[in-house]
């Protein structure tokens, strides 16, 4: 196969633990077949600083809590052919949504005043602006694919993109499932 | 609440019908539900709130099947088979119905599986894998909701709760101790214990666990099990229904 013919894909980590990444890279050897068939262009895993105008695959872990990440997943999904939920938080929300339940204040004060010993106090720069509920990213854009799991498993990650990579869409409700 | 289920006195003559559930002729008596017939036959309906052993609810909707010549679809777990009933129980339109329910359901309450002490021995969230809903169309509602840890052993996360009243109804027909009750309606409703005291408050609770072992989601947990560690065994419910109806 020629370089050209090389499936693009780009992956970004919004509001999650990078755990889905983690069990991305659990793939350990298979990364290896997959770099034979696979263009990762943009990733926290590579050092390309912007997103291309047009990838195959968009993989998205995380739920969407702030600004900045509402913008990563319109970008995603304009740039993007194929969208991919990846992972429980990107789906439903998981953990980072348990704030939900909370004011914002009560939040924040919890975060940088009460579990802090060092300098409590909230940050005034650098801290992105929070949206008031966490959302999973179909609340947001529209998505072609949900692989539930916290994280999903590395051999759920390989079914999916081998599937793809093959040309057929890949049905992950029969491997994994909400906190798998 | 209906009453426990029917059971044949002695003498009394039930007739056998004939009737088709997805293309299979089956025979059935005319006192069984679909959803027993349908076990009986190996054929598996989606249920929640059903639990052999207990009185039928038939409040979670999950077993919906359609009957030729209704009009609309009816739950197999309180519906009596008929001669010359014609059965489906796994058209688009079911499975689309089962899909939308378990998507309110998460919706309703704060269901977080990766964090919760039955992730992985959970009713619900096993129902959610078998009908394929992968994710939730509907606005999540995050309101929050209450946990007593007042009771010595046992938990109750409301946040987890369901309200299939399976706690109710043992707690009511075969620990004979009705602790548990439902009150409000809608989305207020809730499941109490004695007059919405704390459970661990409760004077008729007898501590004997039945309702926590019957609980199919994470609301009703054993103290001092961490994520998913909580098991659930309700083998012994057939039995001792059994041997309370011989009493
Ligand atoms: S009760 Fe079941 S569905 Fe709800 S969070 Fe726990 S494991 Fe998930
Ligand atoms: S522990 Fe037993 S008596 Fe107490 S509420 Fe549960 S079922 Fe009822
Ligand atoms: S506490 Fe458990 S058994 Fe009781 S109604 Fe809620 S989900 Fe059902």
């Amino acid at each position: 196969m020629s370089e050209s013919a090389k499936i693009t894909m780009a992956t970004a980590w919004l509001d999650g633990c990078s755990g889905c990444h983690m069990s991305f890279l659990d793939l350990d050897q298979r990364l290896i077949e997959l770099a034979e068939k696979v263009d990762i262009v943009y990733s926290p895993i590579v050092d390309t600083k912007e997103l291309p105008g047009d990838v195959d695959v968009g993989i998205l872990e995380g739920a969407v809590s702030t600004e900045e990440n509402l913008q990563v997943a319109k970008m995603f999904r304009e740039r993007c052919k194929y969208l991919i939920s990846l992972g429980d938080c990107a789906v439903s929300g998981n953990v980072p949504s348990m704030r939900n339940t909370f004011d914002l204040d009560e939040v924040f004060d919890r975060a940088f005043v009460e579990t802090v010993q060092a300098q409590p106090g909230r940050p005034t720069e650098s801290l992105p602006t929070l949206l008031r509920t966490v959302v999973p990213i179909h609340h947001v854009v529209n998505v072609d694919l949900f692989v539930q799991g916290c994280p999903p498993s590395a051999d759920t990650i390989w079914y999916v993109l081998t599937e793809l990579i093959a040309g057929r869409t890949p049905d992950p409700t029969q491997i994994t499932r909400f906190g798998a | 609440m209906p009453g426990p289920p029917v059971t044949t006195a002695p003498g009394v003559k039930v007739r056998v019908v004939t009737l088709k559930i997805n293309e299979h002729d089956i025979g059935a008596r005319e006192t069984d539900s679909i959803l027993d017939v349908a076990q009986a036959n190996h054929i598996r309906i989606p249920s929640l709130c059903f639990l052999e052993g207990l009185s039928t609810w038939g409040a979670c909707r999950l077993c919906v099947v359609e009957i030729e010549g209704y009009p609309r679809p009816v739950s197999a777990c309180s519906t009596t088979v008929s001669e010359g009933m014609v059965i489906t129980t796994h058209s688009d339109r079911l499975k689309r119905y089962r899909r939308t329910i378990l998507e309110l359901l998460f919706a309703e309450r704060n269901h977080v599986c990766s964090v919760c002490v039955s992730n992985g021995h959970c009713e619900l969230q096993d129902l959610a894998a078998e009908c394929g809903m992968d994710h939730v169309r509907v606005p999540y509602r995050n309101q929050p909701y209450a946990i007593d840890s007042t009771h010595e052993m046992y938990r109750v996360d409301h946040n987890r709760c369901v309200l299939c009243t399976r706690c109710v109804r043992v707690c009511d027909e075969i620990e004979g101790a009705h602790t548990w009750d439902v009150k409000g309606r809608g989305i207020e409703c809730q499941v109490i214990t004695d007059l919405n005291q704390p459970w661990g408050d409760s004077s008729s609770c007898t501590s004997c666990g039945k309702c926590v072992q019957v609980c199919p989601t994470g609301a009703l947990v054993k103290k001092g099990t961490a994520a998913g560690e909580m098991e659930k065994h309700d083998e012994f419910l057939p039995y001792l229904a059994q041997m309370r109806g011989n009493q």
